[in-house]
């Protein structure tokens, strides 16, 4: 009687649909269905749904590169063309980190982090090349114009008011143009040589064993990093237990432990079969853990889903709305810095028309990734199988032949089907 | 009792004698109405009989179906997804979207406005319904028209002035005219008053009473018995998804006791929980405080306001709307609201200056607001989170988060204030009411607060969990906190304060002990402070 009356409370509480969700909760008697995050006392086959709805995009992910692998006879999956994959793609990737922290504070965006991709190249050129200035000072110059940029986006969104929208809009035009006036609108090229070693090469076998061809240093470094993480997992779940907290499913703990340290180990592996780790990949290592990190386990990071979630209810909980909302545009403007470098090494020549539609790849990776438009919902590693999936969607069709107009509709399609197929999914579940 | 009015569908049930219920002019008939939500049966074999020009309530509690009952009859749920039959005018209607229910004149009016804040009253009025010849809008028309329907509910406004510029009360007015421009024949009020000041419920129920007079029926949802016990003819009670019986004014008792037995199937003995005050020493002493309007600065909401508190003690404040509670509280809260342009503030004796709403938190004040889904709580986010928001230092280390730790504290919440979840993963946004009001007392409890404002803390919440929520002050000022409540409800302050302040446009206008206060002598201060202004 005491329960039906809660239930019947919740239909007037929270509206018909949110309540089929509760009340099927409470009929299981409290196991959580499918989207919940499991909790206290929850069986097998729910945890293994919950599990696969909340990766819908790294099954979605999987089964194209099946189909590419299919259609390329392999040739997408080759340790090569996955080595080629990250050179590619890391730039994007760390775009879109820094995009996803723009959307957390309400479905904001960047549009100018094209551009400032462009003119931290450029200035990379103009010390570099023209100035012939050390590598040290001029990368730390470099970052330095991004968080530049950063701030200025800051003050005028966060502290002055301007929609973000149009302070980026209005960016994208400034930074385009000043890339050009540094750059006279001519191309600098090729940059020194140490500078592009940074991020084109290989991180070079120390312990090189004759006649093996594997990467030793880094399948070492793979397995280094899968022990680390296992290592991290075990004790934290131990200290779980020690402390008293309800830890968790234990099968469902091993099994996505195990997973997750099996494929850091295959990927180090299959990395090796070529010339090793990609030099980039470091600098993308560095920055997801840091942001992944930063939003899942810090006060800051809370306050970026808070003020997603509900700006007024942040700013009565006593967070300063501005100052966080000042640090998401700053920050991107600083990883735009780090993407211009990585891209200028790429390309190995500042060029005014570097970085276009940029933003446009890491707005599609973030909400692929996951991230709602309203703000509030979104995770560093969904932003990264987003980035994945473009990265391989593109790599895929230039192998099978389309042509750039063929794969900008297919790409745009991509995009509308998963940000529908969320917002349906989210509808019925509720 | 239930007999009787079992006794009087049977003639529903059989073709031949439905005649003679046509013949009494029955307007709208729902027969046996069963709605089902997977896993709930949100009405089961619901009856309602509306005679043709009388006003109908409907009260239950929270959830108890009222609402689902009248999405039903709107259209909102379309036919198909509910069974048994709606006759209205002896026809048997399938209504398959609102405008098929509008069509024949029944328009809902919801509880939550569906006006837009920068079209004029009159765009407002016959939006979706727009006067126009061949797509062309007909503004001379739609004016005119307007303002011929703002006439009949008795509102004073020119039909161009924008909705965002008239206030709830004159909103809800617009809504009614709206209806009246579709050709109303029967208007359904969910809790029209809810969020209206007494004078202007008062109004509004008198408008109803109006147009019954012109022939219009009306169908009233409403938490406000004292409202209901003046308005209605007849009462249907609904009580979890079942209809228990229909009060006849004419020949039944519809006091509010009566109703109210009906309603929760048992005699409420106390609406409020006892208790014993302890009162200690001063905790928060508020000086001359004076507040400008964020927006026109030539209005003072809140004008030379002085008051204290004590530990132990839970003081109200009293007004109408607009009174300037709310902005006496979240200017004091670290000055959240307008410009403060004088006032001291002391805490045990000290002076304190809080220029900050985290400064305010650091001082143990915490402001629980009126408005809980939209600046107390973060729907889409966990309980967990929502409680730990506003003392995130006290989960985490050096910035990092312990996030066991606060899921532990969840826990210990969930517990202590008897949340309704399955889990504190869940969503905010999920829960009812009752408990989304429990989290935020949970997360303001959390900051380890000594003064607590809390403003309408029971508004929209069912009988039960209003009682749970009175209970909960109770053991706060038990252990030694100041309350300051800021409530509508006159019962609710007279029940639950020892002291209360009456505040009149800014002004504080009177301070009354619990034991001298009473409703009318609080409404008579307001009286006199509205003459003398």
């Amino acid at each position: 009687m005491k329960d039906k009356d809660e239930i019947q409370g919740m239909i007037n509480g929270t509206g018909v649909e949110e309540t089929i969700r509760v009340q099927g909760m409470l009929n299981e008697n409290g196991s959580g269905s499918a989207i919940q995050q499991q909790e206290d006392n929850t069986s097998i086959m729910q945890v293994v749904l919950s599990t696969l709805k909340k990766n819908s995009m790294l099954i979605a992910l999987i089964v194209v590169l099946i189909i590419f692998g299919f259609s390329t006879g392999g040739t997408i999956l080759v340790p090569r063309n996955v080595s080629n994959l990250i050179f590619q793609n890391a730039y994007v990737a760390i775009l879109a980190v820094g995009m996803l922290l723009c959307i957390l504070t309400g479905g904001n965006i960047d549009l100018s982090v094209g551009s400032t991709v462009c003119l931290v190249g450029a200035f990379a050129g103009e010390l570099m090349i023209v100035r012939k200035m050390p590598v040290l000072p001029s990368i730390l110059i470099c970052l330095f114009v991004g968080l530049l940029i950063g701030v200025w986006h800051g003050i005028w969104i966060a502290y002055i008011g301007v929609p973000p929208f149009i302070a980026t809009l209005a960016g994208q035009l400034i930074f385009r143009g000043s890339s050009l006036i540094v750059l006279n609108g001519l191309t600098l090229a090729p940059f020194p040589d140490e500078f592009q070693r940074l991020a084109t090469g290989h991180i070079p076998d120390f312990f090189k064993i004759d006649g093996l061809d594997l990467n030793v240093t880094c399948l070492g470094l793979g397995v280094l990093a899968a022990l680390v993480f296992l290592a991290i997992r075990i004790s934290g779940r131990i200290r779980k237990i020690r402390k008293g907290y309800a830890p968790g499913g234990a099968i469902y703990f091993y099994i996505n432990t195990g997973v997750l340290a099996a494929i850091i180990v295959f990927v180090s592996f299959w990395l090796a079969l070529y010339e090793g780790m990609p030099t980039v990949m470091v600098t993308l290592i560095i920055v997801v853990l840091i942001y992944a990190i930063l939003t899942s386990m810090t006060v800051p990071g809370r306050y970026l889903y808070a003020l997603g979630g509900n700006p007024k209810a942040a700013r009565m909980s006593g967070i300063d709305t501005k100052k966080v909302m000042f640090f998401a545009y700053a920050n991107m403007s600083f990883l735009a810095g780090v993407a211009g470098l990585v891209f200028a090494t790429r390309l190995n020549s500042a060029n005014p028309t570097a970085g276009q539609n940029f933003e446009l790849d890491a707005i599609a990776s973030c909400f692929i990734g996951g991230a709602s438009a309203y703000g509030g919902i979104g995770t560093v590693s969904g932003v990264l199988i987003g980035a994945a999936f473009m990265g391989i969607m593109n790599n895929g069709m230039n192998f099978m032949g389309f042509q750039t107009a063929a794969q900008q509709v297919v790409k745009g399609m991509v995009l509308l089907l998963a940000v529908g197929f969320d917002v349906l999914s989210k509808r019925k579940s509720r | 009792m239930f007999d009787r009015f079992h006794a009087r569908l049977i003639p529903c049930q059989s073709k031949s004698e439905r005649g003679d219920v046509l013949l009494a002019k029955s307007l709208l008939e729902m027969i046996d109405i069963t709605k089902l939500f997977p896993g709930v049966r949100a009405l089961s074999n619901v009856n309602l009989t509306v005679e043709e020009g009388e006003v109908h309530a409907i009260v239950g509690e929270n959830g108890a179906g009222k609402s689902t009952l009248m999405n039903v009859l709107s259209g909102i749920y379309p036919f198909g997804t509910y069974e048994g039959q709606i006759l209205y005018d002896g026809e048997e209607c399938r209504f398959r979207v609102i405008r098929d229910s509008e069509k024949k004149g029944i328009v809902i009016i919801h509880q939550e406005l569906a006006l837009v804040p920068y079209l004029s009253i009159g765009e407002n009025i016959f939006l979706g319904n727009e006067q126009h010849t061949t797509g062309f809008i007909d503004w001379d028309a739609t004016y005119h028209n307007a303002d011929k329907l703002l006439r009949k509910v008795g509102l004073n406004e020119s039909s161009r002035t924008l909705i965002k510029d008239i206030g709830v009360g004159k909103q809800q007015l617009v809504e009614i005219a709206k209806a009246l421009g579709k050709n109303v024949r029967l208007l359904i009020l969910d809790e029209p008053t809810a969020s209206l000041n007494d004078v202007d419920s008062r109004k509004l129920l008198d408008l109803i009473l109006d147009l019954k007079k012109n022939g219009i029926t009306s169908i009233i949802i409403s938490h406000k018995l004292d409202e209901i016990s003046y308005v209605a003819d007849k009462i249907t009670i609904i009580r979890d998804g079942l209809t228990i019986e229909t009060l006849d004014k004419a020949t039944d008792d519809i006091s509010e006791p009566r109703i109210v037995r009906g309603m929760v199937g048992r005699e409420m003995v106390d609406r409020f929980p006892k208790r014993e005050p302890n009162i200690g020493s001063e905790c928060l002493r508020i000086e001359d405080w004076t507040v400008r309007h964020p927006l026109f600065t030539d209005r003072l909401v809140v004008q030379d306001a002085s008051l204290n508190v004590r530990r132990g003690e839970i003081v109200g404040l009293a007004g109408l709307m607009g009174a300037g509670r709310t902005e006496l509280a979240t200017s004091v809260f670290g000055r959240a609201y307008g410009t403060v342009l004088k006032g001291r503030i002391f805490k045990d004796g000290q002076p304190i200056i809080l220029t900050s709403i985290s400064k305010a938190i650091q001082h143990g004040i915490a402001y629980i607001t009126e408005d809980r889904k939209g600046d107390g709580l973060v729907l889409p986010v966990s309980i967990s989170e929502n409680i730990s928001l506003a003392k995130l230092s006290k989960v985490s280390k050096k910035y990092f988060l312990d996030k066991d730790l606060e899921k532990n504290v969840a826990k210990d919440y969930r517990d202590r204030l008897s949340i309704k979840t399955p889990s504190v993963n869940q969503l905010v946004g999920n829960l009812s009411g009752g408990n989304q009001q429990k989290v935020l007392v949970s997360k303001w409890m959390f900051t380890d607060p000594e003064v607590l404002f809390l403003d309408e803390p029971t508004r929209g919440i069912d009988v039960g969990a209003k009682y749970e929520i009175y209970c909960i002050m109770n053991d706060l000022v038990a252990s030694g906190k100041a309350v300051i409540m800021i409530s509508s409800d006159l019962q609710e302050i007279l029940g639950m304060c020892d002291r209360i302040y009456v505040m009149y446009e800014g002004k504080i206008i009177g301070e009354l002990p619990r034991a001298e206060a009473s409703q009318e002598k609080i409404m008579s201060m307001i009286l006199s402070a509205s003459k003398g202004a």
